[in-house]
């Protein structure tokens, strides 16, 4: 799908999600009850302590877990009530994900990792390759294409991630703490790719992070606090 | 799709080679087994088989007696027959090429110092054409020699080499049991039968005179009946039947007290005694397999275990169920092949040397390959298939975070 950025139109929508691990006695509830709207293009810093619920709302909004009640709605379409492989193509089409550990495939080249979405979607060998070249480049790991993320460091291990994130131009990038093992200047490094992409591509990203420095890249803010927004706030720019 | 999983398959194999060829070994050496064995099998069925239908495939045995379908499986030796049991059927039997009547025993030979022990059989000179045997030097009886019992003589060709050597032995005198007769011809050689029997070790002479010089009665034991090339033995067979039922006066609805024996009869007892042998090859395979198959389901139980991550990244990247479950289950199938495939090579190998060790031919039996090949293929499948589930079935988020 193509995509332009002006048009801000709410790509998903939370309405009183809940979520609740175990049952009866032992239940315990993740997140009770959140509202939140993300539109089209929006960069949002997900911040909270530690077990506030932030990576079970990605999860969520990642498609690869179901809320326990309410809603959430992916471009209109009710998440809770489709299928584990309904979701599977959902992720498959729409969304990319960059993990705290990378999770590239290991002794697989940067350029075989980067293209393993585009085999899901049935992509061509040669426009795979080509593709896949393509999104290294721009994450500035031109001529990396044959090292195995054990040949990289940290920083390019997860910019190979983050390659292999964009390079099915998907709408939402999903990032949960993406630079959580990493430096401040490889963090840095990042942050400027994900505001690059943000912003040339439009593609809209949703960010947990620890670091309000970090956060500072991002256009809006949610603050969690066991299991609730406690704050969201909107910048009108940033740097 | 499904060519980058065989890919990624074979990535994964190589990737780990000394735990796949462990894997492997289960499936090798069991397919290695069943090949060798089926193969060596049909080459000594093959030669078995070819040394019977050399014996004569037109060539009916008249015994007396019958066998007992019990176990032990005993003959009960039954009357003998007479010349002229003989001489009926050659009467009035249609489509018979020579019908020879023969009285054997075994006996000691003596030729100047020199003696051996053999068998002698008494016989007309029909049994020769019966027998399709050729002479190498001198000639058969005359129908004089026959008729009146004269003490002449035909050697098979190990008795002539034990007595004589290299020597021409035509013309000269040998003694059975003391009695003088004169060799008139030597037979050509025809070598061991498969079972290791030489056939070459015995002696003809006249049956008369076998029977007044050496029995000392008139008993025929096995009449030998050729059939004229394109004749249907099956009806001759049956013809012999009611004529010797007749000659022996058996009532109708009692057994036979004799047997005509065709060589396709030996023939097909023998191929029975080999699906009996196939059959436990079989189990043997079933078992290999049955233990190839559990390593396999092992190993990749295993292997599931250690790549949990990598599972749960593509479920994350868009991976369906199926994807997953093809993706470790090709993997299994190439794996569980590839054992096949090693062992049909190390299988046909060792039976092509063993088979040139034991002397019997080589038969490539294409049937087996085929049969071990998608045996091995299966046991991909159906040993792969809970660990390819389990796989499929990961929950992406646990996955993700598996350590
Ligand atoms: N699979 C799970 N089973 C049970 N409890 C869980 C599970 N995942 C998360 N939790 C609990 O839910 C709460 C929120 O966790 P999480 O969303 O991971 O927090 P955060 O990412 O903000 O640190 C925590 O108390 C955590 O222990
Ligand atoms: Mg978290």
């Amino acid at each position: 799908m193509e995509k332009t950025n002006t048009l801000k139109t709410p790509v998903i929508e939370m309405k009183g999600v809940v979520k609740e691990y175990g049952k009866g006695q032992s239940a315990m509830k993740a997140l009770r009850g959140i509202d939140l709207s993300i539109d089209s293009g929006d960069f949002v810093a997900v911040m909270g302590p530690s077990g506030s619920g932030k990576s079970t709302c990605m999860n969520i909004l990642g498609c690869l877990d179901t809320p326990t009640s309410g809603e959430y709605l992916f471009e209109g379409v009710d998440v809770g009530k489709l299928s584990r492989d309904q979701r599977a193509l959902i992720r498959r089409y729409y969304l990319g994900f960059i993990f705290q550990g990378f999770n590239l495939l290991n002794r697989t080249s940067a350029l075989e990792n980067v293209e393993l979405p585009l085999i899901y979607r049935g992509i061509p060998v040669r426009e795979r390759h080509l593709r896949a070249k393509d999104a290294l480049k721009s994450v500035g790991l031109e001529g990396w294409e044959k090292h195995t993320p054990g040949e990289l460091s940290g920083g390019q291990q997860q910019r190979v991630a983050i390659a292999r994130a964009i390079v099915t131009q998907p709408s939402i990038l999903l990032a949960d703490e993406p630079t959580g093992n990493l430096d401040s200047a490889r963090s840095r490094e990042i942050m400027d790719l994900l505001t690059q992409f943000n912003r040339e591509r439009g593609i809209t990203i949703l960010m947990v992070t620890h670091d309000p420095h970090m956060a500072g890249f991002a256009s809006s803010t949610v603050q969690f606090l066991d299991g609730m927004i406690e704050t969201e706030e909107k910048k009108g720019n940033h740097h | 799709m499904l060519w980058e999983t065989f890919l990624l398959a074979g990535r994964e194999i190589r990737r780990n080679v000394m735990r796949s060829s462990l894997t492997m070994l289960g499936i090798v050496i069991g397919v290695a087994a069943v090949i060798t064995m089926v193969t060596l099998g049909s080459g000594a069925t093959e030669q078995v088989t070819s040394d019977i239908s050399k014996l004569g495939s037109n060539l009916l045995q008249v015994r007396p007696g019958r066998d007992m379908h019990r176990p032990g499986g005993a003959r009960d030796a039954g009357t003998p027959f007479e010349l002229a049991d003989s001489q009926a059927i050659s009467r009035e039997i249609s489509g018979l090429k020579a019908v020879a009547p023969t009285a054997g025993t075994s006996i000691q030979v003596i030729a100047g110092n020199e003696n051996v022990s053999t068998t002698v059989t008494g016989t007309t000179s029909e049994f020769l054409i019966a027998r399709d045997w050729v002479l190498s030097a001198g000639r058969a009886f005359t129908a004089s020699e026959v008729k009146s019992g004269k003490s002449v003589c035909i050697l098979g060709s190990t008795v002539k080499k034990t007595l004589f050597d290299n020597q021409n032995p035509v013309g000269e005198m040998i003694r059975l049991q003391k009695i003088p007769f004169r060799i008139i011809g030597v037979l050509e050689e025809k070598g061991q039968t498969g079972f290791g029997m030489d056939q070459d070790d015995f002696v003809i002479i006249p049956l008369r005179a076998f029977q007044r010089r050496i029995a000392g009665n008139t008993e025929i034991s096995t009449i030998f009946v050729s059939a004229k090339d394109g004749a249907d033995t099956a009806k001759i067979q049956r013809d012999i039947e009611r004529l010797m039922r007749d000659r022996r006066r058996i009532l109708p609805g009692r057994e036979d007290d004799f047997r005509v024996r065709d060589m396709k009869e030996i023939i097909s007892t023998l191929t029975s005694t080999t699906k009996v042998l196939t059959a436990l090859l079989g189990a043997v395979a079933g078992v290999s397999l049955l233990v190839g198959g559990i390593g396999i389901m092992n190993i990749m139980l295993v292997s599931v275990t250690e790549r949990t991550r990598e599972i749960g990244t593509r479920l994350a990247i868009g991976a369906l169920e199926r994807d997953v479950l093809t993706q470790f289950l090709v993997e299994s199938v190439v794996l569980s092949s590839l054992g096949g495939v090693i062992g049909i090579i190390l299988g046909l190998s060792a039976a092509y040397g063993l088979a040139g060790f034991l002397g019997v031919p080589f038969i490539l039996n294409i049937g087996i390959v085929v049969i071990a090949f998608l045996f091995s293929g299966a046991v991909g499948i159906i040993f792969g298939y809970f660990p390819a589930r389990k796989a499929a079935q990961l929950d992406p988020i646990e996955a993700l975070r598996h350590e």
